[in-house]
């Protein structure tokens, strides 16, 4: 009975001691905080903003880069590679599993402008120069395009040799031409040909909107048109990297090697990518700050505690045992990390917030990042504060009434 | 209003509060120091003892080693009746917390909180319940006659106003050895006496055991009982 119970510091007691103690020298706790501040807003911001980016990256690609696939012979000088790729490489793609429609396009050499038939108006210019390109039937669905009136012409007129041509709609608003169904004439140089549909829009190669496109067999006929330049395929949803290999073999099945095949990144890679090359830079500076805000407390606590010394000495008279004396400092210094997190968390969402409208992204982050930050600030504050708590409480009393008052 | 605390707890026994036999204090220095030499001390319940001596005569050492923060180098402490010598740090600072109460030369008050704060933080390690220390510091403010200046902040205070802070904190929770080194060190003549006033009233009235340690002859003279410090040897005058 005579054997005292030992002393104890409750929970509430030590908040109040600590909050106090912080709040005794407010301009050098805000100072102290502000670096943990830093820290953990730039590793928020980073995460937020890479996280960001690589999303924008991903719905950019999404919808068309994983249908594309583009056959070319491999670039080196040397005229066999004209015959590399077949004519019916589009009919021979579409066998393949995975391609929803494939067809060659090749550029036209032609010589002379042209221009519509018959010209109405002798004031306006009336002869244009535009791109002629040969394709094969399947062309509008194997760029994603639509027919804005009329129709594209189909392997009938190919293998006839008939010279149509479908128009992109800037030569159609060129030449003034708006309908197709009385099938107007325009002259490619000295030809004829019948104007049989209008473009409305492609999703890829934009450069047919401002072109004449008429069939692989009536550029042959005419124009003497060796082989076809390259093939565009339009594949199932994640198929193209499955096509881009079986291609090459497909049209070329003795020397596949003299095909490239040409896919947009896997989106998924892409994102890792532009993730893995902020995250790297940023989360290193955002450690760095980190450290330095750590040593900031570190130092700011050291501080303290030698300044408080006869508080120490005072305490420990007041019946504070070592462990009572090491946890309230190194509750002042988890506070001001946990202060420093909640700032540098709040900061850092700010951060994303403003550079996703700047660049008019959307701003996509994990919920735990923000959730985590002040503890990861509380973690610094803590790793901090143990030396100078253990410092604190390793004073023997008297030492510290003596020293300080 | 009885207030529960060690005190009380031991008003039955008659056993002397303090029962130093045997005691030495060696500092390890080089040369060491023999601060303290043969102390054999008995205080009852109540006393008023008065320490004086010459300057490193050895009157810090005893109140440290009284007050548990100090380890004896040989010898027994008996404090209410404890074995002081068989307990571990741990135990020593809530003996120390619950049973003794100090008062320094330098006031040791904590400039930034309020005088009723610094009164409660006496409290806040010996498992006095919440509820218990508010009314407990304002008792003790009152006591010592500073009851309006409960919100002061210590440094707008005279400095007997400040020591008079410092014993409120050291008698709130009841403890059954006052220990003040020197408490009028920093005090003019007319503050020194009104804090001796004092003391003397928290012996006669509150029947608190006192030990002052002074430099000061008249201040000394003032004390029913006095004990001499000379190069560590401990006379009874
Ligand atoms: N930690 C220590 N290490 C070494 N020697 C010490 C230590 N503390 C005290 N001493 C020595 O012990 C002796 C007694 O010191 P103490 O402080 O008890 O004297 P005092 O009587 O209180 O003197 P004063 O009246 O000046 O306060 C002195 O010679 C002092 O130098
Ligand atoms: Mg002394």
């Amino acid at each position: 009975m005579k054997q005292a119970v030992t002393s104890r510091f409750s929970m509430i007691d030590l908040v109040n001691e600590s909050v106090a103690g912080l709040f005794s020298r407010p301009g050098r706790a805000v100072l102290t905080i502000l670096g943990t501040a830093l820290g953990v807003g730039t590793l928020v911001a980073t995460l937020g903003i890479a996280k960001t980016a690589g999303n924008q990256i991903v719905t950019r690609f999404d919808a068309l880069a994983q249908t594309e696939v583009l056959i070319e012979p491999i670039s080196q000088p040397g005229s066999r590679l004209q015959s590399v790729i077949p004519w019916d490489a589009g009919v021979r793609l579409a066998r393949l599993n995975g391609v929803t429609a494939a067809a060659t396009l090749s550029q036209v050499p032609v010589d002379g402008l042209i221009s519509a038939v018959p010209f109405n108006d002798p004031l306006r210019q009336t002869e244009f120069s535009f791109n002629v390109y040969a394709a094969s039937a399947d062309l509008i669905e194997s760029v994603r395009g639509t027919i804005a009136t009329g129709r594209f012409f189909d392997e009938g007129h190919s293998e006839r040799a008939d010279p149509v041509a479908v128009i992109g709609p800037a030569v159609a608003n060129r030449l003034n031409m708006t309908r197709v169904d009385q099938q107007p004439a325009i002259k490619i140089g000295e030809r004829i040909f019948s104007v049989i549909g209008i473009i409305g829009e492609v999703a890829r190669e934009p450069s047919l909107l401002s072109a004449v496109v008429i069939p692989d067999g009536t550029a042959r006929e005419l124009y003497d048109l060796g082989a076809p330049a390259e093939v565009h395929i339009d594949t199932v949803i994640g198929a193209n990297q499955l096509i881009a290999r079986q291609a090459p073999i497909a049209l070329a099945p003795n020397n596949p090697e003299l095909l490239e095949a040409r896919t947009a990144r896997d989106p998924r890679e892409v994102r890792q990518v532009v993730q893995e090359d902020v995250n790297a830079l940023f989360l290193v500076l955002g450690g760095i700050t980190l450290l330095v805000g750590a040593i900031g407390i570190a130092n700011v606590v050291l501080v303290s505690v030698i300044e408080r010394i006869g508080e120490i000495g005072l305490r420990r008279a007041l019946g504070a045992g070592r462990r009572h004396i090491a946890r309230q400092f190194l509750f002042e210094s988890l506070l001001m990390g946990l202060i420093g997190g909640v700032i540098g968390a709040s900061a850092g969402v700010l951060a994303i917030v403003g550079a996703s409208a700047y660049n008019q992204w959307t701003p996509v982050m994990d919920a735990w990042v923000p959730l985590a930050a002040p503890l990861v600030g509380a973690a610094v504050g803590l790793v901090a504060g143990v030396y100078p708590s253990l410092r604190a409480a390793s004073l023997e009393p008297v030492d510290a009434l003596r020293a300080g008052v | 209003m009885t207030l529960p605390g060690p005190a009380t707890v031991m008003i039955e026994s008659d056993q002397p509060v303090v029962e130093l036999i045997d005691v030495e204090r060696v500092f390890d220095t080089t040369p060491p120091v023999h601060a303290l030499r043969e102390i054999n001390l008995s205080i009852a319940e109540g006393e008023y003892v008065s320490v004086s001596g010459p300057s490193g005569s050895g009157k810090s050492t005893l109140l440290n080693i009284l007050g548990l923060l100090d380890r004896p180098t040989s010898g027994t402490y008996l404090l209410d009746g404890i074995d002081t010598s068989d307990l571990n740090d741990r135990r020593r600072a809530s003996v120390r917390g619950q049973r003794v109460g100090f008062v320094f030369q330098a006031f040791h008050l904590l400039n930034t909180r309020s005088v009723l704060d610094n009164v409660i933080i006496g409290q806040i390690y010996n498992r006095i319940p919440r509820s218990e220390r508010k009314p407990r510091a304002v008792a003790a403010l009152e006591r010592v006659g500073l009851g309006h200046r409960v919100d002061f902040r210590p440094d707008r205070l005279s400095g007997g106003e400040r020591q008079r802070v410092a014993i409120a904190r050291a008698i709130a929770h009841s403890p059954s050895l006052l220990l003040c080194d020197e408490p009028t060190g920093n005090l003019d003549s007319g503050t020194t006496e009104s804090i001796m006033a004092l003391f003397e009233d928290l012996h006669r009235v509150d029947g608190l055991t006192l030990v002052v340690i002074t430099h000061d002859e008249a201040v000394s003279a003032r004390a029913p009982r006095t004990v001499n410090i000379i190069d560590g040897y401990l006379t009874e005058q």
